[in-house]
């Protein structure tokens, strides 16, 4: 237990000493994973832990994002209409974009629009016992209908293009490296406290309710619990922690665009789950920075490579790793401890096979 | 005496078969009551429309003759003490045997309670008792899921019972199990009743006879009649009904 | 009044469209319970087939006779549908009856590799298939045009229905289907073989998608995404119209079909995606179940 713990740590600490032994180039990818990490552990909760499988939370990051960059744009535009605008012919700000002016009420909206629409939604199917694969599809439909808004809304959110062209945030210059490491650093502590409050919440008595939803929903009824309520909350809270990691992620990366809430970016959140471990919320961390390695390693040299990989990860995970690579981790430790139990016998045998 | 749970014409219809047609029955406080009759006698349903499974079309739930629950969600029955243990062993497989008790405990079931609840030294003192009581000390630490058949039975009724209910709902609790397993169910159960009052559907006539005292016999959905187990033995029409026409029987 | 007419003639057609990429769907989701991600993509197959055919056709078939490269083509498609979703289940997805999210998952990644297989061989941008001749022009009545495209869809739609419907009713074979969705064990007690069942059912779901896909070809252009592009909603579809109900699913594409066009009409493409999603929502609030539905006694 102790072990564990400490190797935590350890790897808390690697990823803050980053800037010291890391490019800047390196920095700012890992920098762009650990927001997906957080998406991840937002994931985790929901699927590994409750048994909710949602395709939408593309929509979640994406709307984070998205509150995040209208007010960057407005900073940038400096009191004059964003560039996008005046391209596609408004005259005037919307009002809906104008309390985005203030960095406060935007980056709380990054994170409430996000939990308020995924607890609406989660409210309106869990309340009816929609459930399983059946809730899953309606969360794809919510991306297809937030993707085609968004695309289609041009002169309010920048059409296909999305966001982007941002020069500062709160005054501090974007394009500044220590801005930028500052940033990251963030992300690493706002990582960490995520991690540390999920971790927290899975290990309480609430915990233990929303496995034995993902167990026995029904059951719990009859246990006196409303799984509808444990249900509508932890997935507003992955949605929250999908809207930070978009605040995060597009103050890193500098652009939101509707094909990254898309449909595919939302179901490769669930494969980041997957590979590193449904049910482990180190491995969902762990999953996310494998897999967009091996995206960003893949994706430079061969595109078509990488979506055929994609394609071959998602069956192979579920054929022989449903427990992702802290499952094939455990259980690989569990065997050698069990060989090590047997003591002589073992050790015999294989000194008689070498 | 005051009933403390009374159906009072119970009609529940499935795609238009009328599994209840108008079901009265009383069960009073402490009462250990059998629910007997042949296969699609409604039993089952009863219970389900009691604990808020099946919503009925028609009728009225009273619990203690004031409030009726016919309408509520199962977990705001299970809240106002009304507890139902499956026929088949429903117990959260990857739980402990303890945290499965945990559960179980009669608490604050809100999210923002059972978030902040810490087990307190009086939790794990009642859990341990009950621990004891249905024989599973020894397996607290193991995974529900591993438990054999009868274990996992007596851990569901643990569970229920952990829950401090007013009335207790079993649907055929000793189904499946061995001649033992069954005698030390039906002692359990006789303890039970010391707290509350339990309505059971069971089929073993032997169990019945040597634990009721008041059985009531359904038929075709309806009640058909109640009483003592030797008083039931002697109804003509219960006789017909399980055994066909006792003329044209013998 | 002709507005009226173009209107509505839309929505039947939208409709129909939505059924017959529904119909497949009904069988593999709503009767087998199996999410099949991949769906979209023997759509696409099918589409591609009925390319490949009109290629081969206008290389090696007299030009007299290529107007009926399409008759060819309608049931090649439904074969290489068929194909591919009974290699599917037999790979896969008979490992995965008990973890219906994961072969969500599963069929998904299958999804994407058989996309960009397309593109590698047929290349990324779409290919036009011209539509064979008699297909061209269409009915004038009363000042409004019904083009013989969309009524040919229709009709096929019609027909598809009508087969499936008579095949699950009237053949032995549809009744095994039947019996084993309803009650797998009972029916292998029975000396029903669920494995082959399970393989025909998967097979003859994917063969629909193969001559929707088929029937796509008409209406324009077609790519390696052409099959993502409906797939969203002919899911909404079968849950609108209740798991495991055939009517329910014929209702439940016309509804959308009627709802989508209705409100394009008022508000625009992008309003109506909303629209409509906004209306299964609420319609899922009243009947959560779907429109036909039935009950079970089973706890979970």
């Amino acid at each position: 237990m102790d072990k564990k713990k400490l190797g935590y740590w350890l790897f808390f600490i690697a990823l803050f000493l980053g800037p010291l032994y890391l490019t800047e180039f390196r920095l700012a990818l890992l920098g762009k994973f650990l927001c997906f990490a957080l998406v991840a552990l937002g994931i985790c909760l929901i699927w590994g832990y409750t048994g909710i499988l949602s395709l939408g939370h593309g929509v979640y990051f994406g709307l984070g994002a998205y509150c995040t960059a209208m007010y960057l744009k407005l900073e940038a535009a400096g009191g004059t209409l964003p560039d996008f605008m005046e391209w596609s012919g408004v005259t005037a700000l919307p009002a809906f974009w104008q309390p985005f002016s203030n960095p406060v009420f935007a980056l709380s909206a990054s994170l409430l629009i996000p939990a308020l629409l995924a607890a609406m939604l989660g409210f309106l199917t869990f309340k009816n016992r929609i459930k399983g694969v059946y809730f899953s599809l309606i969360s794809q439909a919510v991306v297809v209908v937030f993707v085609t808004l968004f695309v289609a809304k041009q002169d309010w959110t920048g059409g296909t293009n999305g966001l982007t062209n941002f020069t500062t945030f709160l005054g501090f210059s974007l394009a500044s490296p220590l801005v930028q490491i500052v940033l990251y650093l963030m992300t690493v502590l706002i990582l960490g406290a995520s991690f540390t409050l999920a971790a927290a919440l899975t290990k309480s008595r609430a915990g233990r309710v929303l496995s034995a939803v993902r167990d026995g929903e029904n059951r719990v009824r009859f246990l006196g619990f409303n799984p509808t309520s444990y249900k509508v909350f932890v997935y507003s809270l992955s949605a929250a922690l999908a809207g930070l990691a978009g605040t995060l992620f597009v103050l890193q990366v500098g652009l939101i665009s509707p094909a990254m809430m898309g449909i595919i970016p939302s179901i490769e959140m669930v494969l980041w789950v997957a590979v590193g471990g449904r049910y482990s919320l180190i491995g969902a961390v762990l999953g996310a920075i494998v897999v967009n390695s091996a995206k960003s390693f893949f994706s430079e040299s061969y595109p078509d490579i990488w979506s055929i990989f994609l394609g071959l990860l998602f069956i192979i995970v579920v054929m022989f790793l449903p427990n992702g690579i802290v499952g094939a981790v455990n259980s690989w430790n569990e065997k050698r401890v069990k060989s090590k139990r047997k003591g002589g016998t073992a050790d015999a045998a294989d000194s008689v096979v070498s | 005496m005051q009933p403390i749970l009374s159906c009072r014409d119970v009609k529940v219809s499935f795609n238009g078969f009328q599994a209840l047609q108008g079901v009265d029955l009383a069960v009073y406080p402490q009462e250990v009551r059998f629910l007997i009759g042949p296969n699609g006698a409604g039993k089952t349903t009863l219970l389900d429309v009691i604990c808020g499974k099946t919503k009925a079309s028609g009728g009225e739930v009273v619990y203690r003759e004031t409030e009726n629950i016919r309408k509520l969600q199962e977990h705001e029955i299970v809240r106002l003490g009304i507890t139902r243990k499956f026929q088949a062993p429903s117990v959260f497989t990857n739980l402990t045997v303890l945290e499965n008790l945990e559960l179980s405990l009669k608490q604050k079931r809100s999210l923002w309670a059972v978030m902040r609840a810490k087990l307190t030294k009086e939790d794990e003192e009642k859990m341990d008792a009950m621990l004891h009581r249905i024989g599973l000390t020894e397996q607290r630490h193991q995974p529900a899921g591993i438990l054999a058949h009868g274990q996992k039975q007596w851990l569901e009724i643990g569970m229920q019972l952990m829950q401090e209910p007013e009335i207790l709902l079993l649907d055929e609790p000793i189904a499946g199990m061995s001649e033992t397993e069954r005698y030390k169910t039906g002692e359990l159960i006789h303890g039970i009743s010391k707290t509350c009052a339990i309505l059971i559907v069971e089929h073993d006539m032997e169990f019945v006879r040597n634990f009721s005292k008041q059985v009531t016999v359904m038929h075709e959905g309806r009640v058909l009649c109640e009483g003592t187990m030797a008083e039931i033995q002697q109804n003509e029409q219960v006789a017909e009904v399980y055994l066909g026409r006792r003329d044209s029987a013998c | 009044m002709a507005v009226v007419a173009t209107q509505l003639f839309n929505g039947i057609s939208l409709g129909s469209i939505l059924l017959l990429i529904a119909l497949g769907l009904a069988i593999t989701f709503g009767l087998m319970n199996v999410i099949n991600m991949a769906h979209g993509e023997f759509i696409m197959a099918g589409a591609y087939t009925t390319y490949v055919v009109q290629q081969a056709f206008s290389h090696y078939v007299p030009a007299a006779l290529f107007n009926y490269y399409y008759i060819a083509a309608i049931p090649l498609s439904f074969l290489i549908g068929a194909l591919l979703g009974f290699v599917l289940e037999k790979t896969l997805i008979r490992f995965l009856y008990h973890r219906p999210l994961d072969s969500l998952l599963a069929t998904w990644g299958v999804s994407l590799i058989l996309q960009q297989m397309a593109r590698s061989i047929f290349g990324a941008p779409n290919v036009a298939v011209t539509a064979p001749a008699w297909l061209d022009g269409g009915l004038t009545i009363a000042g409004a045009v019904f083009p013989y495209k969309r009524l040919f869809i229709i009709a096929l739609a019609v027909i598809c229905m009508v087969a499936l419907y008579l095949y699950l009713d009237k053949t032995a074979a549809g009744r095994k289907m039947r019996a084993v969705t309803m009650n797998r064990s009972m029916a292998s007690s029975l000396g029903v073989s669920t494995q082959k069942v399970d393989a025909a059912a998967f097979a003859i779901g994917s063969g629909l998608a193969g001559i929707a896909g088929c029937a796509l070809t008409v209406l324009g252009p077609i790519g390696s995404t052409i099959g993502t592009y409906y797939i969203v909603d002919a899911f909404m579809i079968v849950i609108l119209g209740g798991i495991g109900s055939l009517a329910g699913t014929v209702f439940g594409a016309l509804s959308i079909g009627m709802l989508g066009t209705v409100a394009e009409f008022w508000t625009g493409a992008s309003m109506a995606k909303v629209i409509v999603f906004a209306a299964i929502v609420a319609f899922l609030q009243f009947k959560p179940a779907g429109l036909l539905s039935a009950r079970t006694r089973s706890l979970e």
